[in-house]
C-alpha cells in the first residue's frame, strides 16, 4: 500500500495525555476525540491537518497511558501513518491493532521536517522525501506483526482465528 | 530463565518464552475501567462472540470519573455496568470500589506467578505480587475477555539492584523517580524491570507497589519483585485463588544490570513535564504550589496516609494551597477513619475525599487553572496532565507533599519535623 502526504513534525516523548487530554476521555467516538488530537501540544494542529497526512516525531512517540483513544483521535483526523524512532510500547500496540500504520526509522526521522512531501511503501518500508529528494528504509515488520496488519487489525485477524478454530 | 520469562513461558503453548519472540499467552485476570471498558465492550461486539471466556476473570473497576462527574461520564459508566451485569463480570461498585491498583491486590484478584492484562498502563502495579502484570489498549482488552489469550514479544529483563541502607524520609517513590531520572522516560522501554536488592528485601509491600507501579514511566512493559515472606504474608488472608511463585534462576540472563546505592538516594522530585526530570528536594530552590494532591495508584495506600497524618498532626495545610487528600479504596479509607488519620487531615484543613483516580489526570476533584502548580504523589506530570496546558505538575513522595502543603512551597519534611507544633 502506497501512501502520500505531508509531514507534521514533533519532537522526543510526545505523550498521550497531549495527544488527547484525559478531559476528553468522557468521549468514545473517534470523531468526536479527533476535534481535539494534539491539543496538548499545537493546538493549531487540528486545524492544519489534511486526510493522508503524515506525522513524524523522533523517540518514545505515544508514552504514558493505555488510552486508545490517543491513536483512534490521529486516526479520524486524517493521519495516515506515523514515523518515529521509537514507540511507547502500549501505543504501538494500540495503533497497530486498530490499522494505524507506524514505521521506526531513525532516518527519517532526521531528515524530515514540517511541510515535506512524503511518500511511503507500507509493503517494503520505503520512505520517500519528495521535497528533499531522499530516500529512507524503515525496520521491517515481524512476520507476526505483518500477518496482523495484513489482516486489518486485532479484531479482523482474531475473527479469523476463531473461524479457524470453531 | 528470569522470573517474568518462567511466568510467560508457563502460559504461552510454545511452553518457552524467549526474549523478542512472539507468543500467544493465556491470561489469568483481564481488568478494564470506565474510560477504557466503553472502547473494549464496542470492540468485544465486533468479534462477534456472545461470551466472555471467564466472568470471573474479568474485573471492571469504575474509578477514573467516579462517582461521576458529568453526564457523559456517567453515560460510559453506566455501559461498563451493564455490561458487567450482563456477563456476570467482578464489579465494583462506587461505595465498594477503590482505585483499581490498590483494589484489585487488596482483593486478592490478582496473585504471585499470573498473568495479568488491563486497559491501563499502571496495570504493572502488580508486579510488586511476583505476577506479569502489563498494560494494554482497549482492543486487546477485548480479545482477553473473549478468549483468554492475548499476543505478545516476550520482553528482555533490566534488573536493578538497590544496596545501602534508606535514608530519612526515603522510600520506594524516591527509589523509582531518582532510577527514572537515571534511565530516563525510554530507559526501560518494551523491558521488565526487575527490582532487587537488600533494599528491597526490606522494603514494606506498599513502597514495591509504588515501584512497580512506576515501571511504566520508564517505558517498561512490566515491573517485577522476587514474592518474599513480606508478600507472601500481604497475600495469604486475600488470595481468591491458588498461585504459584516463581523465581528467577541464579544464572538468569539479564538484558542489563542496573546497581544504586541506594543510601546516597535522597528525597526526590520530578520537575515538569516528565517523570525523569528529577533533583533532590533540597536542591529545587523556593518553588511555591497551588494545590499538594496525595494519593492515586501509586502512594494512596495506608502507609502513605500514616506517613502524611504523622506529619500533618498539630499542623495546618498553607492558607493558600488546597490540600487533596485521596484513599485509596475504601478499606484503606475505613481503616484511615479508625486510626485517627482522617481526623487529623481534616483538622489541618485538608480535602479528604472518596477514592478516584480523578486530579492525577484532571478529570475531576482538583483540576488546575492556568499558571497553577500542583505538587502530586502521583505518577505523571505531562503537560496538561492535571488540567490547563498551562500549569505545572511536580511529583513526590507523600512526605516531601505534606511538608510541602503545609509550607505552601516544595519543601523537605526535615524542614518542619523537629519544630514544636501549635
Amino acid at each position: 500500500m502506497k501512501l502520500k502526504g505531508k509531514v507534521h513534525k514533533f519532537g522526543a516523548n510526545i505523550d498521550t495525555d497531549v495527544i488527547i487530554p484525559a478531559r476528553y476521555l468522557n468521549l468514545s467516538e473517534a470523531t468526536e476525540l479527533a476535534k481535539h488530537c494534539m491539543e496538548g501540544i499545537n493546538p493549531q494542529f487540528i486545524s492544519r491537518v489534511k486526510p493522508r497526512d503524515i506525522i513524524v516525531a523522533t523517540t518514545n512517540f505515544g508514552c504514558g497511558s493505555s488510552r486508545e483513544h490517543a491513536p483512534l483521535a490521529i486516526k479520524a483526523c486524517g493521519i495516515s501513518c506515523i514515523i518515529a524512532k521509537s514507540f511507547a510500547r502500549i501505543f504501538f500496540r494500540n495503533a497497530i491493532n486498530i490499522g494505524l500504520p507506524l514505521l521506526e526509522c531513525d532516518e527519517a526521522a532526521e531528515g524530515t521536517e514540517t511541510g515535506d512531501i512524503v511518500e511511503i511503501d507500507l509493503a517494503i518500508g520505503e520512505i520517500k522525501n519528495l521535497t528533499k529528494n531522499k530516500i529512507f528504509v524503515a525496520k521491517p515488520y515481524p512476520d507476526f506483526m505483518r500477518e496482523l496488519i495484513s489482516s486489518g487489525g486485532l479484531i479482523e485477524y482474531t475473527k479469523r482465528k476463531l473461524k479457524r478454530e470453531a | 530463565m528470569t522470573l517474568a520469562e518462567k511466568i510467560l513461558a508457563t502460559h504461552s503453548d510454545k511452553g518457552k518464552a524467549i526474549p523478542g519472540e512472539f507468543i500467544n499467552v493465556w491470561v489469568d485476570l483481564v481488568l478494564a475501567n470506565d474510560i477504557t471498558a466503553p472502547l473494549a465492550i464496542k470492540e468485544f461486539q465486533r468479534l462477534g462472540v456472545n461470551k466472555v471466556f471467564n466472568p470471573d476473570r474479568i474485573v471492571m473497576v469504575p474509578d477514573h470519573f467516579c462517582p461521576n462527574k458529568d453526564i457523559l461520564s456517567a453515560e460510559q459508566t453506566k455501559e461498563m455496568r451493564e455490561f458487567a451485569r450482563k456477563h456476570r463480570l467482578i464489579y465494583f461498585e462506587v461505595g465498594r470500589m477503590g482505585i483499581e491498583h490498590v483494589l484489585l491486590p487488596e482483593q486478592g484478584l490478582v496473585l504471585p506467578g499470573e498473568v495479568v492484562v488491563g486497559a491501563d498502563s499502571h496495570t504493572c502495579t502488580y508486579g510488586a505480587l511476583g505476577a506479569f502484570a502489563t498494560g494494554m489498549g482497549s482492543t486487546d482488552i477485548a480479545v482477553a475477555m473473549a478468549t483468554g489469550e492475548i499476543w505478545m514479544k516476550v520482553p528482555p529483563t533490566m534488573k536493578f539492584v538497590y544496596y545501602g541502607k534508606l535514608g530519612k524520609w526515603v522510600d520506594g517513590k524516591d527509589l523509582i523517580l531518582y532510577t527514572i531520572g537515571d534511565i530516563g522516560v525510554d530507559g526501560a522501554l518494551y523491558s521488565v524491570m526487575e527490582f532487587a536488592g537488600e533494599v528491597i528485601d526490606t522494603l514494606p509491600l506498599d513502597g514495591r507497589f509504588t515501584i512497580a507501579n512506576m515501571a511504566i514511566e520508564a517505558g517498561a512493559k512490566a515491573g517485577i519483585f522476587k514474592v518474599d515472606r513480606k508478600a507472601l504474608d500481604y497475600i495469604r488472608d486475600r488470595a481468591r485463588r491458588e498461585y504459584k511463585v516463581y523465581k528467577s534462576d541464579k544464572d538468569a540472563e539479564y538484558a542489563k544490570v542496573v546497581e544504586y546505592d541506594a543510601s546516597k538516594i535522597t528525597p526526590q522530585v520530578a520537575l515538569p513535564s516528565l517523570p525523569s526530570n528529577t533533583k533532590p528536594v533540597t536542591e529545587i530552590g523556593k518553588i511555591e504550589v497551588d494545590q499538594v494532591v496525595i494519593g492515586s495508584c501509586t502512594n494512596g495506600r495506608l502507609s502513605d496516609l500514616r506517613i502524611a497524618a504523622k506529619i500533618l498532626k498539630g499542623r495546618k495545610v498553607h492558607p493558600e494551597v488546597r490540600c487533596i487528600i485521596i484513599p485509596g479504596s475504601q478499606e484503606i479509607y475505613l481503616k484511615a477513619l479508625q486510626e485517627g488519620l482522617l481526623e487529623i487531615f481534616v483538622k489541618a484543613e485538608a480535602v479528604v475525599s472518596t477514592p478516584t483516580c480523578g486530579p492525577c489526570l484532571g478529570g475531576h476533584m482538583g483540576v488546575l487553572a492556568s499558571g497553577e502548580r500542583c505538587l502530586a504523589t502521583t505518577n505523571r506530570n505531562f503537560v496538561g496532565r492535571m488540567g490547563s496546558p498551562q500549569s505545572e505538575v511536580y511529583l513526590s513522595s507523600p512526605a516531601v507533599a505534606v511538608a510541602t502543603a503545609v509550607l505552601g512551597r516544595i519543601a523537605s519534611p526535615d524542614e518542619i519535623m523537629g519544630q514544636s507544633v501549635e
